[in-house]
């Protein structure tokens, strides 16, 4: 047996991620903390450069690294939605860490190695790639969950999410192990080749395929094992919960995508009941218990696991087209996500952050343009038309009538009726209730920049959607030829 | 009686319920729930030898020693995390752990 040195180019934005996060971490720890805005922007620059790196891969599949990683139309769509959301979230760090004295270089330099992580999940093609990446993903997640070391709170929702988060691994690695005794091999292509080729489907692999979606739902916080979300939202600094509803996200869905559809493709008949179970519970969750919620950030917790609810309908169908409705709609979640969080992070009163959805009143009349910012991310998200929001319940929708999916179809469109309550119930206590404080001026050049292009992108994406349904239709494509 | 696959599955099986459990029942200290995720992480490992063993096959050892690195890491974020709450709370009871309901 001799040793093979490995083709390294479709590897190339993660390689590029890790080299530029060690050397922004060297730089941090040269110069202190007074070099935390540098650090920063180099970082975005970098998870840009990445970006661009991912999208000059081209297309085509490759599996290099003795069957570890995989790249393909699939991953670079993926990897550049986490680039960018990833990017987003730093930008929205900034000024919020710098005014609460929580301004250090490891933040940044966190972010990227937590990003690397997601990418590296997202090319997953192997068991033990999937375990790697996912932990080195979540293990730089954990820190910055409890970024803010002064605050009980904080560490509190750190503390949680460690814990549910190595749980849910544990229950993953029980699968995979699973996995591996019952099919003899831990490699994703070797698993479907098997079930290509017609092979026994013993309990005991079916047991383990279900090991490790439960682990997966716990990544994406589906329910019914959502519940780290809500308390881990409310207590991280909130730019750190503007990231965990985005880029995270995006990678869990990609990963759970690539392990259904992939290796799994043959055994639909297993996984299909524990989907519908899955989307069904959580877009119901999602919307009923969101309408109790008082904090904001709470209820962008139970929105979130409503909105992964959806995405998992168009993923039960199990579908080209279902696949193709998952990445628009992680598409379009993300930009009006990270923009609901780039106005709830622009809230604040005399320096002092509003956390509580109350405080939203009469918002309209003391800053005219937050209130129709966020007017049109609430829309949105209710799936209204013709906001962003609304193409990506379309193509989901649509994905599953077409599937005969018709029980997920008319919950899904119940359980937005629900949601839709308590969207325009923000809007209407923004502009017909008496303001109670006076919100300060957004004075922050980057958050400005975010909210406006958000805000565009949701508004005026009907008018241009081909790149992001041509990128989608890529994507989906390439995950059912390989 | 000659030792089979079967039986260390059923171990690894009882000791991955068992910190399951340790999780979910244990209401005293979190040390102990630190303790129970190592546990279902060596069950994990045990799985894996065992039906590499039986299967004649490395990958599941190479897989078991991967885990056992990554456990380690996770073993010191989550400590390192238990000090920092430690410091602000002052307690690291489980039933004290309820600043956000959940």
């Amino acid at each position: 047996m001799t040793a093979v040195f490995p083709d390294i180019w479709p590897a190339l934005p993660e390689i590029f991620l890790a080299l530029s996060g060690v050397a922004l971490l060297m730089l941090g720890v040269f110069r202190g903390d007074g070099f935390t805005r540098p650090v920063s922007y180099l970082s975005i620059v970098c998870m840009l450069l990445a970006a661009v790196l991912a999208m000059g891969y081209g297309s085509g599949r490759v599996v290099t690294f003795n069957g570890m990683f995989v790249m393909d139309a699939f991953g670079v769509f993926m990897k550049v939605l986490v680039l960018v959301s990833a990017a987003f979230a730093v930008i929205l760090g900034l000024g919020f860490n710098e005014r609460e004295q929580i301004a250090r270089f490891e933040y940044p330099v966190l972010m990227i190695f937590a990003t690397l992580g997601m990418l590296m999940m997202i090319s997953a093609n192997d068991f033990i790639s999937l375990y790697v990446g996912l932990e080195t993903q979540s293990l730089a997640l954990y820190v910055i969950a409890a970024f803010r070391r002064d605050s009980a709170k904080s560490s509190e929702a750190g503390l949680k999410y460690f814990v549910l988060g190595s749980l849910s691994s544990g229950m993953l690695l029980y699968g995979a192990s699973l996995v591996y005794g019952f099919a003899g091999t831990t490699s994703f292509d070797k698993v479907a080749a098997l079930f290509a080729g017609g092979a026994h489907v013993s309990p005991g692999l079916v047991i383990g395929l279900v090991f490790v979606m439960a682990g997966l739902a716990f990544k994406v916080s589906a329910a019914p094992f959502h519940m780290w979300t809500p308390d881990v939202y409310e207590g991280a600094p909130t730019p750190v919960t503007a990231f965990f509803a985005a880029a995270p996200k995006v990678a869990a869905i990609a990963l759970l995508t690539r392990v259904v559809i992939e290796p799994f493709g043959h055994l639909a008949a297993q996984w299909h009941q524990v989907l519908v179970a899955t989307a069904i519970l959580s877009m119901v969750i999602g919307s009923f218990v969101a309408i109790m919620q008082t904090n904001i950030k709470r209820l962008m917790a139970y929105s979130s696991i409503g909105h992964v609810g959806y995405a998992l309908v168009g993923l039960t169908t199990g579908t080209q087209d279902g696949v193709r409705g998952v990445l628009i709609y992680m598409a379009l979640y993300i930009a009006m996500n990270i923009g609901a969080f780039a106005v709830i992070l622009s809230m604040k009163a005399k320096g002092r952050m509003l956390e509580e959805i109350k405080d939203f009143s009469g918002l309209s009349k003391t800053n005219p343009m937050l209130a129709a910012t966020m007017a049109i991310f609430m829309f949105s998200m209710a799936g209204i038309p013709p906001m962003a929001g609304f193409f990506g319940k379309l193509y989901v929708f649509l994905a599953a009538v077409a599937a005969q999916e018709y029980t997920l179809a008319v919950v899904g469109v119940l359980t937005s009726v629900v949601g839709a309550f308590y969207y325009l119930r923000i809007i209407k206590i923004m502009y017909f209730d008496e303001p109670a404080v006076v919100v300060d001026k957004v004075d922050d050049d980057g958050m400005t920049g975010v909210l406006v292009i958000t805000s565009l992108f949701t508004l005026l994406f009907f008018v241009a959607p081909a790149p992001i349904l041509n990128g989608a239709a890529a994507a989906a494509a390439a995950l059912f030829a390989g | 009686m000659e030792i089979g696959l079967g039986h260390y599955l059923t171990v690894s099986a009882i000791v991955f319920t068992l910190g399951v459990l340790g999780i979910f029942l244990n209401r005293k200290n979190v040390i102990i729930i630190l303790m129970s995720i190592e546990m279902m992480l060596l069950a994990v490992n045990l799985n894996l030898v065992a039906f590499s063993t039986h299967l004649h096959d490395l990958v599941g050892q190479i897989f078991a020693m991967i885990i056992l690195t990554v456990a380690a890491a996770e073993a010191a974020i989550g400590l390192a995390i238990l000090v920092v709450y430690f410091r602000n709370r002052g307690s690291i009871r489980v039933e004290d752990i309820n600043m956000m309901k959940g």
